[in-house]
């Protein structure tokens, strides 16, 4: 018999242990994927942040660094310029990259550090139980506002990839979704050029991925999807913001 | 040959020597000779030489690069060094090695960027979470600049830990007379750290162990290579201790310092000496142990009493340990040391004959 769909060599045998619905494992295969697809897997370290995905070093198949809340930028930085024939990427979730860690993406970006950066905005800290995040929609119920979002109170929800596209270091910017195939298909295509874009020492290259996190939005799988749909990405539009 | 240096130079030449060849930091005075000394120095020897956006991402690069297995260093003065202790839990607990340099100023606070040894209980007892040890190295010379970055980096290296040296301002910006000695130790092959596998099963650099069994034991292991560290590596020189009534416990500057008080004592007929702490941690406790003909410890510090509290442990209650110190930059002279030395001496009962 023929096989005709597997596990990528760059998944470890291990079972993911995300929430039914989460779209975090959907995410690591198509980096897995990829990774097999450009057959860099000898060559690769993911940096892992501090989230729902603090284990993803049990999951990727290759060497791992496992970075403090926010930072993982910075370590990326130092791997990257220690082992520049080495492909290093960050997977990061909206508290970690656009709350604790701004100061260390924005400057990761404007160097124009040669690194990739998978960015998971799912608009709600999923690890530590669904408070507010800094991608939290206006009107969006969490731990930490409990009556909703308020702009006066709590800001605004802040667009990662708009601001990052403005920075000279930056050379591919784009955001893509996971609450449909087509789009999880037009996801892949961009995690895939973001680490090509590495492989031809291009600079920046960072994919926000708008994801679900059905526990902490009270909401079942397909209603997760649904809800991305019709909430996240009328605030966060889907597309290229910057492809040099 | 001797040449002249100045301190923060004099460090960044020896991590030179001693094949370092990453420098991540963030400008803060009084430690800026030395990054300005690799920026220069690094370009033309294939140096890697970044200026961070903050303290907190140079300590997180160094980590990066630690990982990938090369020599790093990072460059500091207190507040700065404040910043990066989260980073610096982490790299203890990732047991990386790497050296992170202090030239400390006075603080609390923005402080003052004069002198200062404040930073003491940091160094040596935590600084960051959790219960971990840095190797600290006190110079006390333009010439331990040097050295004792060549043995930073040998002992990071050798237990897989970061190594700090504590400095302060006078330290950083003297001009004095240096030998280069050759460099001559190996730098170890890391096969733990990150980079082409070539073959190898994938290596993982974490300090998350969210299972409290395993953490314990991770904890275990830590404070295990904490005392291989303690047993062998406590260092101290001991300056005319041999028929001395009272020591003079002080590091750095003040050791100086308290060398010119010890010539004036005497001068005075008082049997003065000195103990100064190379190693601040692990402390040099087996130094205190055979206290022969001491009768009391004075210690004197750029603080309001750190080191102090470590020489009491090391002295255990068997002589009187005493204090003085000045702070917020401000640095004691010969005779007000001097005037301490003379007030311990009137106070020490001797048998009269
Ligand atoms: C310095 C520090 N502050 C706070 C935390 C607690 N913490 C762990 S995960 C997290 C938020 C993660 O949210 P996000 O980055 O959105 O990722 P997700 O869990 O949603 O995937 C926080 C605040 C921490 N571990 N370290």
């Amino acid at each position: 018999m023929k096989k005709v769909f597997e596990r990528p060599k760059s998944l470890t045998d291990v079972h993911f242990t995300y929430c039914a619905g989460c779209t975090h494992g959907m995410i690591h295969r198509m980096v897995a994927e990829t990774i097999d697809e450009l057959k860099i897997q000898d060559r690769t370290i993911g940096v892992s942040p501090v989230g729902c995905s603090v284990f993803a070093y049990e999951f990727f198949n290759f060497d791992m660094v496992a970075a403090s809340h926010g930072r993982a930028p910075a370590v990326a930085t130092g791997l990257k310029r220690s082992l520049p024939e080495c492909i290093i990427f960050t997977y990061q979730g909206d508290g970690d990259l656009a709350a604790i860690g701004t100061a260390e993406i924005v400057h990761a970006a404007t160097r124009g550090e040669n690194i990739t950066v998978i960015f998971v905005n799912n608009a709600i800290y999923g690890m530590t139980g669904g408070q507010m995040a800094p991608t939290t929609l206006i009107g969006q119920k969490t731990e930490t506002t409990p009556f909703g979002r308020d702009a006066r109170a709590h800001g605004y929800p802040i667009r990662i990839a708009e601001m990052l596209a403005t920075l000279e270091g930056s050379s591919y910017i784009v955001r893509t979704s996971t609450h449909n195939p087509q789009n999880v298909r037009k996801t892949k295509l961009a995690v895939k050029k973001a680490f090509e874009n590495q492989l031809n020492n291009k600079n920046f290259n960072l994919v926000e991925i708008l994801s679900t996190c059905p526990s902490n939005w009270g909401l079942d799988s397909i209603q997760s999807l649904k809800w991305l749909e019709e909430n996240m990405i009328p605030y966060f539009p889907l597309g290229e913001f910057k492809n040099i | 040959m001797k040449i002249l240096m100045k301190g923060n130079e004099a460090i960044g030449e020896g991590a030179i020597r001693a094949g370092c060849r990453y420098f991540f930091g963030y400008p803060i005075t009084p430690q800026s000779e030395l990054p300005a000394y690799l920026a220069e120095k690094f370009p033309s020897i294939g140096g890697v030489f970044l200026q961070a956006e903050s303290e907190i991402s140079a300590i997180n690069m160094v980590y990066g690069a630690s990982c990938a297995g090369v020599r790093v260093m990072t460059s500091s003065s207190s507040p700065g060094i404040s910043l990066k202790q989260e980073g610096i839990s982490y790299l203890a607990a990732a047991e990386l090695p790497c050296l992170i340099v202090n030239v400390m100023r006075g603080g609390p606070g923005l402080g003052t960027i004069q002198p200062s040894q404040s930073d003491y209980f940091q160094a040596t007892k935590g600084g960051g979470h959790g219960d971990y040890h840095l190797i600290v190295l006190a110079p006390h010379s333009v010439q331990e600049m040097v050295d004792l970055t060549y043995l930073a980096f040998d002992l990071a290296d050798q237990y897989r830990n970061p190594a700090m040296i504590l400095a302060d301002g006078i330290l950083g910006q003297m001009m004095e007379a240096v030998e280069l000695k050759e460099y001559a130790s190996e730098i170890p092959h890391k096969n733990w750290a990150v980079g082409k596998s070539q073959g190898r099963k994938r290596n993982i650099i974490t300090s998350i162990y969210i299972d409290p069994k395993v953490l314990e034991q991770h904890n275990l292991r830590l404070q295990a290579k904490y005392k291989i560290i303690k047993a062998h590596e406590e260092r101290a020189e001991e300056w005319m201790k041999e028929d001395a009534e009272i020591i003079i416990a002080a590091y750095g500057t003040v050791a100086r310092i308290a060398k010119s008080v010890i010539k004036k004592a005497r001068e005075k007929g008082i049997k003065a000496g000195l103990i100064r702490p190379i190693t601040l941690w692990p402390f040099p406790d087996k130094y205190f142990q055979d206290l022969g003909k001491i009768k009391r410890i004075l210690t004197v510090e750029l603080s309001s009493g750190q080191m102090v509290e470590d020489v009491r442990l090391a002295v255990n209650g068997r002589i009187p340990v005493e204090f003085y110190g000045r702070m917020g930059g401000m640095v004691p002279s010969i005779e007000e040391i001097l005037e301490q030395i003379e007030k311990i001496n009137s106070q020490i009962e001797r048998v009269k004959l």
